[in-house]
């Protein structure tokens, strides 16, 4: 697989996660409208929404994510290695210098995001400034100016922002079905007790789950992160530098606290830590391939 | 279907290999352009940082001029070479006198402890850096070009449009270890 298909598969699956959701939200308005006789009105809303919300990741995912993991911008004065090395490593790719985004937090990892090499940001926790040297910060540099470098970024990107909002609206349904706020016109306020929209709802979400779930593996095949890794080597010709980083990182057992299942994909390194049961979900969210494994074949390189 | 129309679009298929061989060529070399001017913006920085490295470090260390006048004259041959080669062996020089005013600073604590000294160390040290990305970046494009150059069908398009392969930017023998990496 060349860059270059790479970037066309990137950019496809985006279109097709765009048309996916359009269709699903507006579907699901539908459906509501239909329950509610009120005519087509529900499904225009859904259409809209759904429209704006493509477009608005599309053009918006990078500040959206960053504003949602609270990341305030890096001067080159305070974090003059983050800084170097970012412009080093953007020399070596021949990419335009991306904007540098910081975390102030003691939980080690970093993530890219952005539509293109153009309006890409690279943000790093204060925790992964802090633990790393140089040679190991080019190399998690390197990892991550190659997942802009293919449009990985926007990929991710737009399912984390598409995802959250999916998130967002189905706790809003559920808030308004448990308030009564939306019931059959013709309805009586006796009726509530045994509401079938709820049976609806329910039977929704264990169809929706899955669909999500699939998007976010449809972004983040495992592969993309091997890729990143032998590429990002390839840009500062060391790949111990990346290995000893990722070590490090999962020596460190806080959990990244900004963090949300919706922008898990999107670190370097999970950022809940591996091994964590506590929620089902995760299982299905499992994004990043097993780092002994990445380790040991950057270590073979 | 008949001759006439075969060969036809047989001439028209090799005019559009023609012309794609030829644009592919032309952004390539463009690439390389670029790429060599990026070296040159950090050569021209490294050059600058040095006349204040020189000042800070006279202002502990008087006595060592030897050294003073290997990186002043380094650093003046860098700024006046024109070729390829040229660039790649003063640079090379500037590194080694580099080397030996770093280590007579190592006999300076004052120096050594003093911000300023610090603060241009790091600079150096992040521009060294930035030479040798800048330069292997440049390689690649080399590689790339060359490749296309030199490779069957369009060495013959290359050949007859007169492109010929670029030159490559040397790296010291010490830096060429450092950089090896085995794939499989």
């Amino acid at each position: 697989m060349t860059i270059y298909s790479q970037i066309s598969g990137n950019k496809t699956r985006t279109w097709v996660i765009f048309l996916l959701f359009i269709f699903l939200v507006s579907g699901f308005f539908y459906v509501v409208g239909l329950y509610t006789y009120s005519g087509s009105e529900y499904f225009v809303i859904g259409l809209i929404f759904s429209f704006a919300s493509t477009i608005g990741s599309y053009f918006f995912s990078d500040r959206i994510v960053l504003l949602s993991v609270g990341a305030h911008p890096a001067s080159k004065e305070e974090y003059f290695d983050f800084y170097t090395v970012a412009e080093n490593m953007s020399l070596s790719a021949g990419l335009p210098m991306p904007k540098l985004y910081v975390i102030d937090d003691s939980s080690p990892n970093a993530f890219a995001t952005g539509r293109d090499p153009k309006h890409a940001v690279i943000c790093a926790t204060t925790g992964l400034l802090s633990i790393l040297n140089r040679g190991e910060l080019e190399g998690v540099i390197a990892h991550e100016l190659s997942h802009i470098k293919n449009y990985d970024i926007l990929l991710a990107s737009v399912v984390s922002v598409l995802v959250g909002t999916v998130a967002l609206v189905s706790d809003w349904m559920m808030r308004s079905m448990w308030w009564g706020g939306i019931r059959r016109r013709d309805d009586n306020d006796r009726d509530n007790g045994n509401n079938p929209l709820f049976l609806i709802f329910i039977v929704i979400v264990f169809i929706i789950t899955p669909i999500v779930a699939t998007l976010i593996q449809l972004a983040i095949s495992r592969k993309r992160e091997f890729l990143a890794d032998a590429d990002g080597a390839l840009l500062n010709r060391n790949p111990k530098g990346l290995a000893r980083a990722l070590e490090k990182i999962s020596q460190d057992k806080h959990v990244l606290s900004t963090a949300t299942t919706s922008t898990a994909h999107l670190f370097i390194l999970n950022p809940f830590k591996e091994g964590k049961k506590g929620n089902w979900l995760l299982g299905l969210f499992n994004t990043h391939p097993p780092t002994e494994e990445r380790i040991r074949i950057l270590r073979g390189m | 279907m008949s001759t006439p129309i075969i060969l036809l679009a047989l001439a028209i298929v090799f005019v559009i290999y023609l012309v794609s061989t030829y644009n592919g060529l032309i952004i390539l070399r463009t690439r390389i352009q670029e790429a060599l001017s990026g070296i040159d913006v950090q050569l021209k920085r490294r050059t600058d940082l040095i006349p204040n490295l020189v000042e800070t470090v006279k202002g502990y260390a008087k006595h060592e001029r030897g050294v003073f006048e290997n990186v002043t004259k380094a650093r003046s041959s860098l700024m006046s070479a024109s070729s390829l080669q040229e660039k790649a062996e003063a640079n090379n020089q500037l590194s080694t006198a580099l080397k030996s005013l770093f280590a007579v600073a190592e006999a300076y604590p004052d120096l050594k402890a003093s911000s300023n000294f610090q603060n241009l160390q790091r600079q150096l040290e992040d521009t060294e850096d930035k030479v040798a990305y800048s330069r292997q970046f440049y390689n690649s494009n080399v590689l790339d070009f060359n490749t296309k150059v030199q490779v069957f069908p369009s060495n013959i398009i290359a050949g007859m449009l007169g492109f010929k392969a670029e030159q490559f930017f040397a790296a010291t023998e010490e830096e060429r270890k450092k950089v090896e990496v085995k794939f499989e």
